[in-house]
């Protein structure tokens, strides 16, 4: 307590309390302290999102439009300054009228841009889509695990013990080479594989809220199961489940594409990422790099909501190794 | 009998049942296909005589539980069964398909992990004892985006520039066992270096957090006070302990090379079992497809259980109670 204030300041400040802030203007007082690597992150999701939801609009062609010239070259061309021997920096860009694919073409012909577009709204939508449903199964199962104690408990925890003891990958491959790939299938098996995680994550923090006084009070006013979890735990365990919520993604997001790299994910013609890189990676081998900027897309995209994950996490806990 | 012993033994049995279930399990996945496996695979042109045939060819014919005690029967004496690639007349085994490529995989996995353990502790303890100096955050920011990376993203880049732009490498890794050993790992150079990228940024952020954590403990700073000297902080108050936290990340991220390895193989054409899985689960190809797995899981386990083993032995409360 700092003595040079006046006692009856401080009673005074203590006897009118402030306007409590609006939910806008919290969030902006937060986002205001933010360091630079978080704002990059927001910034960068954001444009994807947007890519992602006007696809149709942005795109020059449409998804799968055939062009007689595959492996056209960029319209999109560069000056090049050498630095040292072969290596050279990229310094002015700018469009040249004779070609008409800001990107170039695929192997089949198709415009590059319009399959990168196309491509966020397909890989990011998967993703989400598989997260959001890890999410149900692995936090509704959790909860309840954490409500229910018992045999049943038990019975969940062991059994995920042993589903994550074979490296999800590999389980995903053999059972996506039992059931044949399809977006579904692709869905359901990652989501259920991947839902062991949450389901450990959520039991876990909800343990802690479970025996608090509120919950028995819930209880014993009469209030169903469904109330319970929803409205007396959820809310209370909601920040680790939110930046939870970031790194699944991630891990789904790059597990999708991996998948799709190795040809057993998402399947043609569908634009997504990670087939596009195998489509197109015989062009690096003469020193092209347009099966880079699909891998690049990728890349930037996990990059950025890592670091918003990383600034949320030091923002609500002390759960990062930083004292 | 000693604690140590027994906790040992509970853990030894413990990881025995987890590889029983999973080898159940994977057994097991194909019975899930609602339907005929037989039909499935050979198509709707095939007469029943045809499916009948092939049923009785790969054993289908007869009761589940049966055939997982002939299955792992065979596997512990190292046969696998025969692939679906054979035909009438000419058996493939999935032992012999699968032997030279589990080498060549354990072969790349030893070469990256010969280089990537000691880089990523000595990276890591640096990070740790000169915290939130500017090295620690170069390194920091640097392992966190390529903990982002997809694999194939840093091995296209590597690909590019020290195979392409400057050939000093080879793009592709095509070795074979009567390759001289110097040609040999020039060809598998950068498969490794791929690797050793992806697991050495996440082990060298464990370790960075494994030894901050530990040096904040009461302990330490009771040995600081009364004067030891920093060496012997490090060397005997602090490493015992560290032994257990250490070991569980290499165990991990060897576990986690597991995985990295089907990627980087399929990029680089590398003759491993991770390519020999994805081209079988392409021509669903079951038996190989399970066999790779129980491989992969079998390895994932036993290094997991071998960490936990390792920090149970090395850890200074067990081995002295009171």
């Amino acid at each position: 307590m700092n003595s040079d204030v006046p006692q009856d300041t401080l009673a005074a400040a203590a006897q009118v309390p402030r306007a409590r802030r609006t939910v806008p203007a919290r969030i902006w007082r937060q986002l205001k302290t933010a360091p630079v690597s978080a704002w990059f992150g927001m910034i960068v999701i954001l444009a994807y999102v947007t890519v992602a939801l006007f696809a149709p609009v942005l795109a020059p062609y449409r998804e799968s439009q055939i062009f007689p010239i595959p492996y056209d070259e960029w319209k999109l061309k560069f000056v090049w300054v050498t630095i040292f021997g072969d290596f050279a920096l990229p310094v002015w860009a700018w469009l040249d009228p004779a070609k008409q694919f800001v990107f170039g073409t695929d192997q089949l012909g198709r415009d590059m841009l319009t399959r990168m577009i196309y491509g966020a709204r397909n890989t990011i939508g998967i993703a989400v889509a598989t997260t959001a449903l890890s999410f149900l199964i692995g936090g509704s199962l959790g909860i309840l695990a954490a409500i229910r104690r018992g045999w049943f408990d038990q019975f969940l925890a062991r059994a995920v013990d042993v589903l994550m003891a074979i490296p999800s990958l590999i389980f995903a491959l053999m059972l996506l080479s039992i059931f044949g790939s399809s977006v579904l299938n692709l869905i359901i098996i990652i989501a259920v594989l991947d839902a062991t995680r949450v389901f450990r994550l959520a039991r876990a923090v909800a343990m802690n809220v479970v025996v608090m006084d509120y919950v028995e009070a819930a209880r014993l006013r009469g209030e169903g199961l469904g109330w319970i979890m929803r409205r007396e735990i959820l809310p209370n365990i909601m920040p680790p489940l939110v930046a939870e919520f970031g790194l699944r993604f991630c891990f789904v997001f790059l597990t999708i594409s991996a998948l799709s790299f190795l040809g057993v994910g998402i399947q043609p013609p569908t634009a997504d990422w990670g087939s596009m890189v195998r489509e197109n990676a015989t062009l690096i081998t003469y020193g092209d790099i347009t099966p880079l900027l699909p891998a690049a897309a990728i890349a930037l995209l996990t990059v950025a909501v890592n670091f918003v994950v990383d600034w949320f996490l030091h923002k609500t806990s002390g759960l990062r190794d930083e004292h | 009998m000693h604690p140590v012993f027994r906790t040992v033994l509970q853990r030894l049995g413990l990881g025995f049942l987890t590889l029983l279930i999973v080898s159940i399990i994977i057994f097991s996945s194909i019975e899930l296909l609602p339907g005929n496996f037989a039909a499935a695979i050979l198509g709707q042109s095939a007469t029943p005589e045809t499916v009948a045939a092939f049923q009785r060819e790969l054993g289908l014919d007869r009761p589940a539980p049966v055939r997982y005690v002939e299955w792992i029967g065979g596997v512990l004496q190292g046969d696998f069964g025969s692939s679906f690639a054979s035909s009438v007349g000419y058996r493939r085994t999935v032992a012999e398909l699968i032997t030279p490529r589990l080498f060549n995989t354990l072969y790349l996995a030893a070469m990256t992990a010969a280089v990537a353990v000691p880089l990523a502790l000595g990276l890591g303890i640096l990070a740790a004892l000169y915290r939130n100096s500017w090295f620690d955050r170069a390194v920091n920011t640097l392992t966190l985006t390529t903990i982002s990376f997809p694999e194939f993203f840093v091995a296209y880049i590597l690909m590019l520039f020290l195979a392409v732009k400057f050939p000093i490498f080879y793009s592709l890794a095509n070795v074979s066992n009567d390759m001289p050993l110097l040609e040999r790992l020039a060809r598998s150079a950068l498969p490794a270096m791929t690797l050793t990228l992806v697991i050495v940024a996440h082990m060298m952020r464990m370790t960075r957090a494994a030894i901050i954590n530990l040096m904040a403990s009461p302990y330490i700073e009771m040995a600081q006070l009364k004067g030891v000297s920093a060496g012997r902080v490090v060397m005997f108050h602090a490493l015992p302990n560290a032994w257990a936290p250490i070991v569980n990340i290499i165990a991990f991220n060897l576990a986690y090379l597991v995985v990295g390895v089907v990627v980087v193989e399929v990029v680089f054409v590398y003759p491993g079992i991770g390519q020999l899985m994805v081209d079988s689960v392409k021509a669903r190809d079951i038996p190989v497809v399970q066999a790779c797995a129980l491989i992969f899981a079998a390895t994932y386990i036993l290094l997991n259980l071998t960490a936990d083993i390792i920090s149970i032995v090395t850890n200074p409360r067990l081995l002295h109670p009171r």
